[in-house]
């Protein structure tokens, strides 16, 4: 049995799909670290990836991540640096294949071992679930999944750490999930290091606070941070927060040295009570967190030490995230110019709603908004918006419906605009708006039992 | 007294649920949003704005309040039309409310 570590350093990689390119190569290289941790996907992710995969079987995981390890996997396989990634989406194995195929290319054949986790995908188990009386119901309204089933175009369970722990016990260095949360991606590398028990709540939920910290990437570093926010410095080079984790649950947030952004109390608490319900009960699939109990202290610059944390039993259910077919959107927008900027933009919304309305064109919502004026804090900044003396608005139009040609009809009625309605009006370079279809996010509850991670591990 | 001159806060969403961590600049502020910053006063601060009720959590352990501002979003996430889809921004709208201390 190998030693037991007296620290283990995970680093965040990724916040999200989508994010900075630099941060995992940074991560890896600009300081010692022994895991890197990196989130893929957000709630209609698994539903964009169903599609992928239904046209080419091989797809249905985040491909940006191949080119991403592609440049990191010499490193990472000369430091013995581990991933946790939830890359793989709806096909964590073709995923697994293709980061095989680079090692290899790479002439890493031998040298790593990837561990896939399955099992959280339930698309094709949904009809005998339903008829096993799980009714899936939505936990925002209560309604049975059966009222859309028709329609539903991904379901996953949020798998918890174990499995990813599995993965690492079976000598994984690479570990690519589908959706398995975002804090166990964190707290499986604890979990494997120090042996903690899957019961040993107060741990696990440290372990879950930290990747809390950490999940949005340098959203814990100094980026979107409001307090102080000029001040903090070179952000251009901001280093991403890496969890530096003791056995007995504490731990400290730090970035590498020489990065920029900031580490702070002030800047972590932002990101604690990020996207927080009732922060007593922070449940995941692995306990539930108390984030009230968490003691916060700056050890050192750009250092904060994280204590106390306690947590609780799971429970015996699984977050199900559903996706599905909606309708559709589009949004439109023009820009206008002073004088009476507002005024012209205001009168080219009666206009256009008039000529919606003409049409015989109904919408489930048809909404206005007034870039420069009320589009982020609405009547509250209108109230004291110097209105009349405004250089520019944008006028931003937006309508949904499940009837795909109002919406296209609506695409049409923009441009028209420039030549026939109020003057002054620019800013129509992008063309006519596309409609898009809404899937929506349909969240509910399954019974834990119903639900068995598969691990796999595989030699390159 | 404006209250981004005592707190500072970051929002996310849940669904259509947007979430506001309001977080006291000084823990010695922390009392003055417990006892000002209610969740009927933040209910009336954003009239209009959301459809559904505003439940509020204290954490004095981080000297933060944490709202939940429900039917914030036009329906949330993917849904939504509004350019804060995601009601990222919720956090400095709440800042905009003006508390009325005691001299």
């Amino acid at each position: 049995m190998t030693p037991r570590p007296a620290t283990v350093r995970i680093a965040a990689g990724q916040g999200f799909w989508g994010d900075w390119l630099e941060a995992p190569y940074r991560q890896v290289t600009g300081g010692p670290v022994d895991y890197l941790m990196m989130d893929f996907l957000a709630e209609v992710t698994m539903s964009i990836l169903q599609k992928q995969k239904a046209r080419d079987p091989s797809l249905g995981y985040a491909t940006d991540f191949i080119p991403l390890m592609e440049r990191i996997l010499p490193v990472v396989a000369e430091r013995r640096i581990k991933v946790t990634a939830n890359a793989g989406g709806v096909n964590p194995r073709g995923c697994a294949q293709a980061v095989a195929e680079t090692a290899r290319r790479l002439r890493l054949g031998g040298k790593l071992r990837i561990g896939v986790v399955t099992g959280d995908d339930l698309l094709g188990r949904l009809d005998g679930l339903l008829a096993r009386g799980h009714e899936l119901r939505n936990l925002d309204t209560g309604r049975p999944l059966s009222d859309v089933r028709d329609r539903v175009l991904s379901a996953n369970a949020y798998l918890g750490a174990s499995p990813v722990v599995e993965a690492l016990c079976g000598g994984a260095d690479i570990v690519v999930t589908g959706r398995v949360t975002d804090t166990g991606l964190t707290l499986a590398p604890m979990m494997h290091a120090f042996g903690w028990r899957p019961d040993a709540w107060d741990l696990l939920a440290a372990g879950t606070v930290a990747g809390h910290t950490i999940e949005c990437g340098a959203q814990s570093s100094g980026g979107n941070s409001l307090v102080d926010w000029k001040r903090i410095p070179d952000l251009a080079n901001v280093g991403y927060p890496i969890v530096d984790a003791a056995p007995d649950g504490t731990f400290e947030i730090f970035k590498h040295p020489g990065t920029g952004g900031r580490i702070s109390v002030a800047g972590v608490t932002e990101q604690l009570v990020y996207e927080m319900g009732n922060p007593a009960e922070y449940i995941t699939p692995d306990c539930v967190a108390d984030f009230t109990t968490i003691r916060l202290e700056q050890t050192g610059k750009d250092r904060v030490r994280v204590s106390g944390v306690r947590g609780r039993p799971a429970t015996d259910k699984l977050k199900v995230s559903i996706g599905y077919f909606y309708g559709y959107k589009a949004v439109g927008t023009l820009v206008y110019a002073w004088p009476d900027a507002y005024e012209k933009a205001r009168a080219a919304d009666g206009i256009l709603r008039q000529r919606l309305a003409d049409l015989g064109l109904t919408f489930e919502a048809v909404l206005t908004e007034f870039v420069g004026v009320d589009a982020t804090h609405g009547p509250l900044a209108r109230a004291t918006a110097p209105l009349d003396q405004l250089p520019e608005v944008q006028l931003r139009i937006g309508v949904r419906s499940p009837d795909q040609s109002a919406v296209e009809r609506f695409t049409r009625e923009i441009a028209p605009l420039i030549l026939n309605g109020p003057p002054s009006v620019t800013g129509f370079a992008g063309g006519r708006p596309k409609p898009e279809e809404i899937v929506a996010y349909w969240p509910a509850l399954l019974d834990k039992q119903m639900v068995t991670p598969c691990v796999e591990v595989v030699d390159v | 007294m404006p209250l981004v001159e005592l707190a500072h806060a970051r929002s996310g969403d849940k669904g259509d649920t947007a979430n506001v961590g309001l977080i006291a600049l000084k823990p010695e502020y922390y009392p003055i949003l417990v006892k000002h910053v209610t969740a009927a006063r933040v209910a009336r601060h954003f009239k209009g704005m959301i459809t559904g009720p505003v439940e509020r959590y204290e954490l004095p352990n981080l000297h933060a309040l944490n709202f939940l501002l429900h039917g914030a979003l036009d329906g949330g996430g993917t849904i939504s039309l509004k350019t804060d889809a995601q009601g990222k921004v919720f956090s400095t709208a709440l800042l905009r409310l003006e508390l009325e201390l005691p001299r």
